[in-house]
């Protein structure tokens, strides 16, 4: 019988993730749960979001309680038909044990590096079947920007996030830093990979990079799905982009933070200190600045891909949180021919905030 | 994963890079190389306790081994820096910075201010610091309040790695006298640490714990203790706000009033001696600045006012415990609750 229980655990979210915290049930015991229904909140040091059940099926028991501390894996609570017995589902949770952590480590993801001719490249990698995917950041962003979208990606698809050169842990010393020097790194990435043609998902100044490496190089590309992208329009938030470039504490960084979320709840302590630890990393504020006066100079956006986006023959799908602060949302209408999906409720960092609305794009159109 | 790295490891790491980015960085110090040992081993101390090990083969021309004569080579790395090198000067123990504090108080930390701001001394003195070491009363003390009462001088204590090497690439590349202070006991105390260098500028505490009852203000190996309290109060429904100074001068007032505004109660501990030492500096400012936000007395753990003892037993019950400072976090809820009470 004990086939027909699902246990509901907690989840990992990124490889720094080792516990999170029950923030709340949203499903009593004995609701039909169906999937992508939002079961419960989980809070990590990191960041906050609502986990959406996976599988359907009928919650018999919540093994966890409200605002406590579970490891990463940890059985949270169980679905099983209501044939079977309250006893075998006391079994089931007696039984349960948390994977060993070591086993984790080995058969889990970890981060790559990969020796481009820019420089050290940080990615991380998930393997799958079929032509890849490969996920590109904004502006100050890095891979962890994915952390709720890579393993969902990586189940129909091979998925790779990269840290862009200046950002994340690659290569930060990088000479009149532009947009072809991160259109180059792009090819040669996939070049490192032996991957000759990519879904390219590009969030922000990603999505300018995604698209216009889809340009240049036409045949590398098989789709785009471009994320509250740049390169669309003229108009950017300077407050955003000038206070982020600029903010030497987390008092100052903090408020400008606030504009990447329709709930600023999100930006919290630790995530305001991982911006500040990589912005005193020598060479990081050099490489803002100049990326800033590249692309954003006196805060409008200095190049529009729309019209070369409009000549391509591939899909290219444009998503955009309604409430994104920091470029325009009327932007997402720029590009004829493109299916454009805009999802309430989120702001700029929208594959974050409503991570599996995200996912379910991505994934049933590749 | 990001790596990990010592506080001793954090140290060496800060030093090479930037003695390999700035050739007017030196390190003088007595045995920082320490002579040749064995053979192919040309740096055999690399420090009393092996922290600029391996430097010496990579920067020959930036390391000098000193005489015995604190007074000596610290005044001559104060002089160097008026001359336009970037020193750091070693001294094996905070506790010898006595017989060189006329070159510390009276000469680097006046240059600028009598100079009219025309001499710069961009000079690090680093030192161990603190108890716990079994080392006894000459090489275990906590003298942080003696170098944060004289204007002039940068004072810097940090609790862990990743702040180390940051703060320490910040104190060399600063053109004031640093005093960098690195807790014994920590040494081997490990974090994440970038391998790529960066600083920490000076004059901002880290809340390394956010809580809404009680603000913990410290600095140094009492952050870990004070850490290890607010996990044992948490269980006890007691939610500490814990804020590691990081730099004691120049020191972070406003991170410190903020917290204190919102949580109503004040512990300070400090690992000092308690007569005019950090825990009663901060007490006092708050206590002129927001003392109608406060709803119960301040609390101050602290060592007592006594030698470090060289009786192990007795040294253990000297260093302020996470036991004490629980204890004190509980006092000052239980005051609050009588006042409450009382209304």
């Amino acid at each position: 019988m004990s086939d027909l229980i699902i246990p509901i655990l907690m989840p990992k979210w990124g490889l720094s993730m080792s516990e999170g915290t029950l923030a709340a049930w949203h499903v009593e015991e004995g609701t039909e749960i169906s999937p992508g229904d939002e079961i419960m909140d989980v809070e990590t040091d990191k960041i906050a979001n609502v986990v959406e059940a996976a599988d359907g099926g009928l919650l018999r028991r919540r093994v966890g309680s409200d605002g406590e501390i579970y490891p990463v894996r940890a059985l949270l609570g169980v679905m099983a038909p209501a044939e079977v017995s309250d006893a075998e589902i006391d079994a089931f949770v007696d039984a349960y044990e948390l994977p060993e952590v070591e086993e984790e480590e080995d058969t889990g993801p970890t981060y790559e590096f990969a020796d481009l001719p820019i420089g050290k490249i940080r990615y991380a990698e998930r393997s799958g079947e079929g032509t890849p995917v490969i996920f590109i950041h904004g502006f100050g962003g890095d891979l962890d920007n994915w952390l709720f979208n890579i393993d969902a990606v990586s189940e129909v698809a091979p998925a790779y996030a990269l840290d862009l050169p200046g950002h994340g842990q690659s290569v930060k010393a990088v000479d009149q830093p532009g947009l072809d020097k991160l259109v180059t790194t792009i090819i040669d990435f996939m070049d490192h990979l032996g991957v000759d043609k990519a879904h390219l998902v590009g969030h922000s100044k990603g999505g300018l990079v995604s698209g216009q490496t889809a340009i240049s190089h036409p045949d590398r590309v098989a789709s785009l799905t471009l994320i509250c992208s740049a390169g669309l329009g003229a108009e950017i938030n300077s407050d955003y982009i000038e206070g982020f470039v600029s903010a030497a504490s987390r008092k100052e960084l903090k408020p400008k933070l606030h504009h990447l979320f329709a709930d600023k709840s999100l930006v919290n302590r630790s995530m305001v200190d991982d911006l500040l630890k990589y912005k005193r990393i020598d060479g990081v504020q050099d490489y803002l600045e100049a990326l800033k006066a590249a692309l954003f100079d006196g805060g409008s956006q200095a190049v529009d891909i729309a019209k070369g986006l409009e000549a391509l023959d591939i899909p290219l799908l444009v998503v955009w949180g309604a409430e994104d602060a920091v470029i325009p949302v009327a932007h997402a209408d720029a590009v004829s021919g493109a299916e454009v999906v805009v999802i309430d409720g989120a702001g700029h960092m929208v594959q974050m905030e409503n991570a599996n609305r995200v996912n379910e794009l991505i994934t049933s159109r590749l | 994963m990001a790596r990990t790295l010592s506080m001793k490891d954090a140290i060496n790491e800060a030093l090479d890079q930037e003695m390999t980015r700035d050739p007017t960085v030196i390190m003088m110090g007595e045995d920082i190389v320490g002579g040749a040992g064995a053979a192919g081993e040309d740096d055999a101390w690399g420090g009393v306790l092996g922290v600029s090990k391996g430097l010496y083969a990579k920067h020959p021309k930036q390391m000098i081994d000193t005489p015995l004569s604190e007074s000596a080579y610290v005044g001559a790395a104060i002089g160097a820096a008026t001359c336009g090198l970037r020193p750091v000067a070693e001294l094996m123990f905070i506790d010898f910075m006595g017989v060189c504090l006329d070159q510390i108080y009276n000469q680097a930390a006046k240059f600028r201010y009598m100079f009219g701001g025309k001499a710069e001394t961009p000079v690090v003195i680093r030192a161990m610091c603190g108890a716990g070491f079994r080392a006894a009363a000459q090489h275990s003390q906590m003298l942080t309040p003696i170098f944060a009462h004289i204007p002039g001088l940068k004072v810097v204590c940090p609790s862990n790695a990743y702040d180390t090497k940051g703060l320490l690439i910040q104190a060399i590349r600063d053109n004031d006298p640093v005093i960098f202070l690195e807790h014994k006991n920590l040494y081997g105390s490990e974090c994440d640490v970038p391998e790529e260098p960066y600083a920490i500028p000076f004059g901002e505490a880290n809340v390394v714990r956010e809580g809404s009852d009680v603000t913990i203000v410290t600095y140094g190996l009492m952050v870990p203790n004070s850490l290890t309290a607010a996990e044992t109060l948490k269980k006890e429904g007691i939610d500490v706000e814990v804020i590691d100074l990081r730099t004691i001068s120049p020191i972070d007032m406003d991170t410190v009033i903020e917290s204190v505004e919102e949580t109503g109660r004040l512990v300070c501990v400090d690992e000092a001696n308690p007569r005019c030492s950090i825990a009663s500096d901060i007490s006092s400012v708050v206590a002129q600045d927001a003392f109608g936000a406060l709803k119960a007395p301040i609390e101050m753990v602290t060592a007592p006012h006594a030698p470090v003892p060289f009786t192990p037993s007795l040294e253990d019950i000297y260093i302020p415990s996470p036991d004490r400072i629980a204890d004190a976090v509980r006092k000052t809820m239980a005051s609050s609750k009588q006042e409450v009470a009382a209304q």
